[in-house]
């Protein structure tokens, strides 16, 4: 899982995963302070995340163990919007 | 899934049997800030037909097996989809039709 933060969308409508209704947004991976570092990957929202938020980021098969992706040819889903961040003790990240 | 554009084709005759008549592209992944190139290719088997100068992204992995064209074929990345416009905090950085 990585954290990440949104930062735009991807439109597309000649697509090989036969998913109706469905959104894909840009993320780029951050650290728990909501620091942006590189990383760009696309990945489909599954949870209704917005521009700006940050969000975990399942990869790999582990993006196809959802209903919604079962057998489906995606390999990075938004699997949570993250309220809190909490590092040795102390709020580092609050939304 | 990652972001790149189609910069050619990759022909080979000599291939597994499993994976004849499967078009493979040579893409160029890209900074979706700037949709340039960053240097880094990658071969991809096309599971949306796509061509060349296209902005396209990629599923990689176990994934990539997950379409019609790549069912228990030895691929380890495949596009999935043809972008027609990807937006930065809320501005077009690209849109098909500005190209």
């Amino acid at each position: 899982m990585l954290l990440a933060q949104v930062i735009g969308t991807v439109v597309s409508t000649q697509k090989a995963d036969s998913l109706k209704g469905t959104k894909y947004l840009l993320v780029q991976t951050c650290n728990q302070r909501a620091e942006l570092r590189g990383g760009y990957v696309v990945a489909l929202d599954l949870v209704g995340a917005g521009l700006g938020e940050m969000v975990i980021i399942a990869q790999g098969s582990s993006a196809r163990q959802t209903s919604l992706t079962f057998e489906k040819p995606i390999d990075a889903v938004i699997a949570g919007i993250v309220d809190l961040v909490e590092e040795d003790g102390t709020v580092v990240f609050r939304k | 899934m990652l972001l790149a554009r189609v910069v050619g084709t990759v022909v080979s005759t000599r291939k597994e049997p499993k994976i004849e008549g499967i078009k493979f592209l040579l893409l160029e992944k890209i900074d979706p800030q700037t949709v340039k190139g960053t240097g880094d290719y990658v071969v991809a088997m096309d599971g949306v037909g796509a061509n060349l100068g296209e902005i396209v992204f990629y599923a990689a992995g176990s994934s990539s097996r997950m379409t019609a064209v790549t069912q228990n074929k030895p691929s380890d990345a495949t596009i999935t989809a043809i972008v027609d416009a990807i937006d930065v905090g809320g501005k077009y950085v690209y849109h098909k039709e500005m190209e």
